[in-house]
């Protein structure tokens, strides 16, 4: 008689009815920031798992993993520093894949300003540009690409201001400083819809696609949880959050 | 063995260098009259001023680079300001960078002279009037003169601080090279971009640097640095 009130208050309290449950330690780029946290949420309530998440850039979370940070998964902005994980024997080998595929914005915070992108920039009528660092940064990578796809690297070049991060373009763009930039679709678009100011979603055709790779490090070879996180972000609930935030999968 | 070291970081360091003494040069002379005023007030002001000044000293740089950014934009009230002056908007540009160091630096240099002033006292200033000296003349003759261990503390403190700078700089710069991309923010790309090297070197070169500076700070007497505390 007293077990099962037991249970039903422990239940009630919001505690995981599963004796199975694990915590997983998580370092998710930062751009993932917002689809991690509702992913998080639903894998919970489903598994009775916690994820406990640390977001960041993918350079510093490499930095951290390289130096023996206590990460069992790791979902990156590109596909090759999981690789490099990998070749450095700090993840499982075989465990990659690509959870999410970014898609890139031209955005503003005036909503006027972004009536056809492509025009805009090819006008120039604008102080700054603001993009993420091409060379730590795939989403600044991808905005190099497709200004050079466009012919316009020269003329632009003069106007850029760099974030060290997505996130740090999108506060560029935000506060007004910077009067459009590349950001993450991600960033400013749910259901697709724009959220705020206006944007010009780019062309795939103009820049490589983004690919965001997932791996599953050495210290959560043995954490249950870490698996079946994986295996969620590749299942059907996942899929229709990451795709809610504008990214492919 | 060659340095390690590519335009772009020398752009850095020389800019950082840049950026550090004009910082210091413009709180010297903003710094000494603030200074001047707080040691001889008996305003009510005194105490929420201080707070103020000192505030720097407690707040994430990344507060004071976010409302730096918010202000400096177009929407901002310095933003609106600049903008209006046909100066356009300061954030991404040199004297955005100066404009925050400023901020930034403001207690390490203000605080020194303060308790340079301070420690002079009332008697010589008083001596000196006795003898016909006007207040001006007071200030630049005795006052200054004896302020001086103060003000140099002031200064190289002052330097150091804004050479160390990265949270700010690196909220309102932009990162542009040869414009805003101080050593700091650079040594931080260095490791986004994984190259450990590259980062040692810049890391290394500001550690010493700013263990001479401190030694040398140490080395002019070690009673001149805290005024009062010797003599």
């Amino acid at each position: 008689m007293r077990l099962p009130l037991l249970f039903a208050t422990l239940t009630c309290l919001g505690l995981s009815p599963s004796v199975l449950a694990d915590d997983v330690q998580v370092a998710v780029a930062a751009n993932f920031t917002a689809p991690m946290q509702d992913i998080a949420q639903a894998f919970e309530q489903d598994t009775g798992h916690r994820v406990v998440a640390a977001f960041g850039s993918t350079g510093q979370l490499y930095a951290q993993i390289s130096h023996g940070a206590p990460f069992e998964v790791f979902l990156a902005a590109d596909d090759t520093t999981p690789a490099r994980v990998e070749s450095d024997g700090l993840a499982v080998a075989g465990s990659r894949f690509t959870y999410a595929t970014g898609a890139l914005a031209l955005w503003s915070a005036d909503a006027r300003l972004i009536s056809d992108g492509e025009q805009l920039l090819r006008t120039g009528d604008f102080q700054h540009l603001a993009i993420a660092n091409p060379k730590t940064a795939p989403y600044g990578l991808a905005a190099t690409q497709v200004m050079q796809a466009l012919n316009l690297t020269d003329a632009l070049t003069p106007k850029l201001v760099e974030g060290q991060s997505i996130g740090q373009t999108y506060q560029f763009v935000a506060s007004g400083n910077a009067a459009l930039g590349f950001v993450a679709l991600s960033q400013v678009a749910r259901d697709g819809e724009i959220t705020s100011g206006s944007a010009w979603q780019v062309p795939t055709a103009l820049y490589e696609p983004i690919h965001q790779d997932a791996v599953l490090l050495s210290k959560g070879a043995n954490n249950a949880a870490a698996t079946a996180l994986l295996d969620y972000l590749k299942g059907e609930r996942a899929a229709a959050i990451i795709s809610r935030y504008g990214y492919g999968h | 063995m060659s340095l390690p070291l590519d335009s772009n970081d020398l752009a850095a360091i020389w800019l950082t260098l840049k950026l550090a003494s004009l910082t210091t040069l413009v709180l010297l002379l903003l710094g000494t009259p603030l200074a001047w005023w707080l040691a001889h007030t008996r305003s009510r002001l005194k105490g929420p001023i201080s707070a103020v000044i000192a505030l720097p000293l407690v707040l994430p740089p990344t507060v004071l680079g976010f409302y730096l950014l918010v202000a400096l934009g177009p929407n901002g009230p310095i933003g609106a300001l600049t903008a209006q002056l046909g100066l356009g908007t300061l954030a991404f540009s040199f004297s955005g960078l100066v404009i925050g160091s400023v901020c930034y630096s403001l207690p390490f240099v203000v605080q020194p002279i303060q308790n340079a002033f301070e420690a002079i006292g009332k008697r010589p200033l008083e001596v000196a009037a006795t003898l016909g000296a006007s207040p001006l003349d007071r200030f630049f003759t005795v006052a200054l003169p004896l302020a001086r261990p103060g003000i140099i503390t002031a200064s190289v403190l002052g330097f150091a601080h804004t050479l160390g700078e990265f949270g700010v700089v690196l909220m309102i710069g932009g990162n542009i090279a040869e414009q805003t991309r101080v050593v700091s923010v650079q040594i931080f790309n260095h490791v986004e971009a994984m190259d450990y090297a590259s980062a040692h070197w810049l890391s290394g070169g500001v550690l010493v640097c700013s263990f001479l500076i401190l030694l040398l700070l140490n080395r002019r007497g070690h009673w001149r640095v805290m005024p009062g505390s010797g003599q």
